[in-house]
């Protein structure tokens, strides 16, 4: 199920918006493409990233998977628990897996973003 | 021809499953236009016998080492194989072997390159190689743009003492991504790059403060290391090198006119994943028994495709073998032995060649198993002359260094006599 | 392959006992001085680097052990796609272990190594002759390393035009091998990717879109990756070259056209061959290759250093090419890997090429034919040297062709090339080559059927192949995400 309380992106991302913080992750679908994860280049905290910036590196055993900056903003904090368990991303792609919080600089950009059944109906045109 | 197994009936067979009648209609997808008429332009196809006989005569033509006395070095050594080399090598399952992208039916290859790579470890103390790279010039290209993309940087500093063919090629692959090279370190400086021991032979103890130097811009420092050599000097992982790198050709593989050879990589665990090229790594399978795969394959050109940062793909995996076998074979008391053999010869030669008249000492300083000296005439009018006493001579450094017009780079290895050092001295003698 | 009783066999290195070992040389017949003497006691390794200790016996056992769990082509049947897997005669090997080859030194004088000299003379003109190219450089190490070189020559040739900033894009189909764009990102160019059409040939509408002034090369395998010819070569050859830029051969499926036609004479400006594929030089389990690089006559000035030279007296290496790229590898290339093509070649002769081409295209359609009836065959055309089928039908029962490929290696036939190229689903590229015989593929077919049989009625099989290997399935995201890439 895709969960209804947060929006997504066409690039398989997730954000959980959280007043200024936006929680950033990727959707079950991304991880069930992937496969086995297998290693996250996390950004570095404090980095400043454009909407569509590659801000991180998914990677499976036999795949590359950029992650976008979602909105604009400030890295605040990434998940470090995913350097030694990247598999977190496959068993909890919406909570324990999530990959970093920007401190949006235009929280306007989650407007432009899909909603739950927008990304549902997206995903099965895939 | 006889390395082709269908028999006419085998081919009509065939064709008639195709429901063709000629193999010919099978390019039908090739233009006409474009379809030769005539019979390719080589030689008339030769038996066995007689190609084995045409290449065995032009084989004959070259003066070799097992016949005449080799004095040269300079990046290409002729040190001994063992027999058991050589018939490991001839083992087909092994050289008739893809890569092992299938691994559960490549075990022994994956396993060679792993006990290869531990191996490579141990002797440059890093803590990381791959699978192997071209030769040591483009492994050295590879330690250097694994250093750019590390440090976002891209300028470096490399000495007239790195070898003059590796410095080449490393000048035609940084052109294409504007790189500078640079004589001084600063906070530009990407990396570093020294020769140990130099392409002279030369070993100096200035190496062991050159780390501190180098981190403290922020630069890294790779060390290209004579894989011999490390069995009696100190491993460059203990005076701070970051990324080892080199020819490692001198275990267990022929010179074979300068190549297949086989370029060694190795750097610190956490430059593991800017470490390009093929890495084998131990697992599990689902029963729970060890095995080997390749592994961190996300870096790879076939997954990263124009985003790679090396495009290489194969490696040199049967010289690896070689060198994997070779170091079985030595262990550290036969590596030290070759090693140290080859340093006392060398300074037995050097000392000898300084009694004649007419040769005088080159650079200066302690040296390996390679030394340079003065020739009171032409190196190379010396070196045809030497040919017809059965003599290779060494390298007359002119053909890379014009300021070294009368210097001459000898080299000792293990495999060279008393008798030939001696007979080398009393010939120059005589020509001198 | 022999399969042991047990499953694992130990690293060298479990295997040392100190003070054992497995080498003998002769005593120092200098007399020994003190070593540090010689040299700065600071440089002197402290402690022995760990390597193992054993008798020669016990490392023949051990790398026969390990031989013993490898599959090469002397094995058996090798389809892998793309790669060309032919057998490798046992006489290159033995002329490659020549004393007058294996033991000479790259910088001996040339009086002293006309032989090889010659070798490599002649094979670059015998390389000339099957391309339809007016030069060719013998340095590159390997395909990868050929692409590089050439992408290099071919920007050393818009940049003594003037034209280089202009020319800032290269051109790659989506069926194309994963080198080809890294190489061109490799050498500063933007890569475009340019679909491919209903029929697996290059969309010549959609490379008419993205060609233009901009345009650096179009680089092209011919067989493409789905072992089709690009039946618009002459058309697309004229479209790159009226844009100003160059047409690339990537030569990994040279073995189709051997004697039937020349990549010179389509209009490719820049070839690369793989010496250890198309001219039956062993793969030698990844390495070593050879990839030399042929070009027209235009960009002879800016091939590698040195090149060789026949005069009067004798070969000679020439360095004297002001406009040259430089050299790409120490050297003058794999010299041996040369050798072993050399010797083929002349064993080969022309007609014997051509039986080769002829042989391996005969093969391929023979496979394909048989095979179309029980997996999807995605473009349904004459293949040229190999072709590429779809684990689709299959993977709607569950079974993957990763559980096909896993199911061939029980049988010790060695997997075909899967997931490849990107663009077909569930790929599966299979390349027999001319050096097997209608009864090898007959079995092959044979075996084929029954797994696509085995894919419906009992998929749970394959998913546990292979079975019969020294080990099962292995757990590959686990060496990824903890790696262990030594002992200690």
């Amino acid at each position: 199920m895709t969960p209804t309380d947060r929006k997504y992106t066409r690039e398989h991302e997730w954000v959980q918006i959280n007043g200024k913080q936006a929680i950033v992750g990727i959707t079950n679908y991304a991880q069930n493409e992937l496969g086995d994860v297998v290693f996250v280049d996390l950004p570095e905290t404090g980095s400043v990233v454009e909407a569509n910036d590659e801000m991180a590196v998914v990677e499976s055993v036999k795949a590359v998977s950029d992650i976008y900056a979602p909105v604009s903003g400030k890295i605040v904090k990434v998940n470090e628990a995913l350097q030694d368990n990247p598999e977190l991303i496959n068993s909890d792609p919406y909570k324990d897996g999530w990959i970093s919080i920007i401190e949006m600089s235009d929280p306007d950009e989650v407007d432009e973003l899909m909603s739950a059944e927008e990304y549902a109906d997206f995903t099965e045109g895939e | 021809m006889h390395y082709i197994p269908n028999t006419p009936q085998d081919q009509a067979e065939m064709l008639a499953t195709l429901g063709v009648s000629t193999v010919q209609e099978l390019f039908g997808e090739i233009p006409e236009s474009l379809r030769l008429r005539a019979e390719l332009d080589l030689p008339p196809a030769l038996a066995e016998p007689e190609v084995f006989k045409l290449l065995r005569s032009l084989a004959a033509q070259n003066d070799n080492a097992e016949d005449v006395s080799l004095f040269l070095g300079a990046g290409t050594y002729d040190h001994y194989i063992p027999s058991a080399v050589k018939h490991i090598l001839g083992r087909s399952e092994f050289y008739t072997a893809y890569t092992p992208y299938q691994a559960e039916i490549s075990q022994g290859t994956l396993q060679a390159i792993y006990e290869y790579q531990t191996m490579i470890c141990n002797l440059t103390g890093m803590d990381v190689a791959n699978a192997s790279m071209y030769d040591g010039a483009t492994a050295m290209v590879e330690g250097v743009l694994m250093a750019g993309a590390i440090t976002k940087r891209t300028k470096v500093v490399l000495p007239a003492s790195v070898h003059p063919e590796y410095r080449q090629v490393l000048h035609t692959y940084l052109a294409l991504q504007g790189w500078e090279l640079a004589t001084q370190i600063d906070r530009d400086t990407a990396a570093v790059v020294v020769q140990y021991p130099n392409f002279f032979g030369q070993v100096d103890t200035s190496i062991l403060a050159l780390a501190e130097q180098v981190h403290a811009q922020g630069a890294l420092l790779i060390v290209v290391a004579n894989p011999i050599a490390l069995g009696l000097l100190k491993p460059p992982g203990e005076f701070g090198a970051d990324i080892v790198c080199g020819e490692g050709q001198v275990l267990g593989n022929p010179m074979g006119f300068g190549g297949p050879h086989l370029g060694y990589l190795a750097c610190r665990t956490e430059y593991m994943r800017r470490l390009p090229g093929r890495i084998v790594g131990a697992t599990k399978d689902l029963e729970g028994t060890k095995g080997y795969v390749l592994t961190l394959q996300t870096r790879e050109q076939h997954i990263r495709r124009q985003k790679a940062t090396s495009n290489i793909c194969s490696n040199q995996a049967l010289n690896a073998l070689a060198a994997t076998v070779y170091l079985s074979l030595m262990g550290p008391t036969g590596l030290r032995k070759v090693a140290t053999d080859s340093t006392q010869k060398a300074h037995y030669l050097y000392e000898r060649l300084l009694e004649i008249e007419g040769v005088t000492p080159g650079l200066p300083g302690p040296f390996f198993h390679e030394f340079t000296v003065q020739v009171a005439a032409d190196p190379e009018e010396l070196n045809q002359r030497l040919i017809e006493y059965g003599i290779i001579g060494g390298l007359p450094l002119k053909r890379f260094y014009p300021e070294l017009a009368n210097q001459i780079l000898f080299c000792v290895t293990e495999r060279r006599a008393k008798e030939e050092l001696d007979y080398l001295a009393q010939v120059l003698e005589g020509l001198l | 392959m022999r399969i042991d009783g047990t499953a694992e066999v130990k690293v060298i290195f479990e295997e040392s006992v100190s003070g054992r070992k497995g080498y003998s040389l002769p005593d120092l017949d200098v007399p020994a001085q003190e070593l540090d003497q010689l040299l700065p006691l600071e440089l002197l390794r402290q402690q022995a680097p760990v390597l193992p200790e054993v008798s020669e016996v016990d490392v023949i056992r051990h790398f026969t052990r390990l031989s013993e769990r490898n599959h090469g082509v002397d094995s058996g049947f090798y389809p892998l796609g793309s790669c060309t897997m032919k057998y490798n005669p046992k006489i290159n090997e033995d002329v490659a272990v020549l004393a007058g080859f294996q033991s000479i030194h790259p910088y001996q004088p040339e009086s002293s190594c006309q032989g090889a000299l010659e070798v490599l003379f002649d094979l670059e003109k015998c390389l000339c002759a099957i391309t339809g190219m007016d030069a060719f450089t013998l340095q590159p190490a390997a395909g990868a390393h050929g692409e590089l070189t050439g992408l290099m020559l071919i920007k050393a040739y818009h940049h003594h035009r003037g034209q280089l900033d202009q020319k800032r894009e290269v051109i790659v189909p989506d069926s194309a091998h994963g080198t080809n764009p890294a190489s061109a990102a490799l050498c500063g160019f933007k890569v475009v990717e340019v679909p491919s059409d209903a029929r697996g040939n290059v969309d010549v509408a959609a490379l008419r879109q993205v060609v233009g002034p901009q345009t650096a090369a179009l680089m092209l395998t011919n067989p493409n990756t789905l072992g089709l010819f690009e039946e618009h070569i002459e058309e697309i050859a004229q479209l790159i070259h009226e844009a100003g830029g160059l047409l690339y051969y990537d030569g990994a499926n040279a073995n189709a056209i051997l004697g039937v036609t020349r990549p010179g004479d389509m209009g490719f400006d820049v070839v690369h061959l793989n010496l250890h594929k198309t001219f039956a030089a062993p793969h030698g389990g990844g390495g070593p290759g050879s990839g030399p690089v042929g070009v027209k006559k235009d960009l002879i000035p800016f091939l590698p250093v040195p090149r060789v030279i026949q005069e009067a007296e004798g070969y000679r290496f020439d360095f004297d090419f002001p406009q040259s790229i430089g050299k790409v590898k120490a050297y003058y290339g794999n010299f041996l890997v040369a050798l072993k093509a050399y010797t083929y070649i002349r064993q080969m002769g022309p007609s014997g090429l051509k039986a080769v081409a002829e042989n391996a295209v005969l093969n391929a359609n023979y496979l394909m034919e048989q095979l179309k009836e029980y997996y999807d065959l995605p473009y349904q055309r004459r293949c040229m040297h190999e072709f590429v089928l779809s684990g689709a039908r299959q993977k709607e029962y569950g079974v993957k062709t990763l559980d096909l490929a896993k199911g061939l290696l029980d049988y010790g036939i060695h997997a075909p090339t899967i997931y490849f190229p990107l663009i077909v689903e569930e790929a599966l590229m299979i390349e027999p080559t001319e050096t097997e015989s209608k009864a090898t593929l007959d079995q092959f077919i044979a075996l084929m059927i029954k797994m696509a049989q085995e894919a419906i009625e009992s998929p749970e099989k394959l998913h546990q192949a292979p079975q019969r290997l020294p080990v099962r399935r292995l757990d590959e995201a686990g060496a990824a995400r903890n790696p262990d890439l030594k002992w200690s």
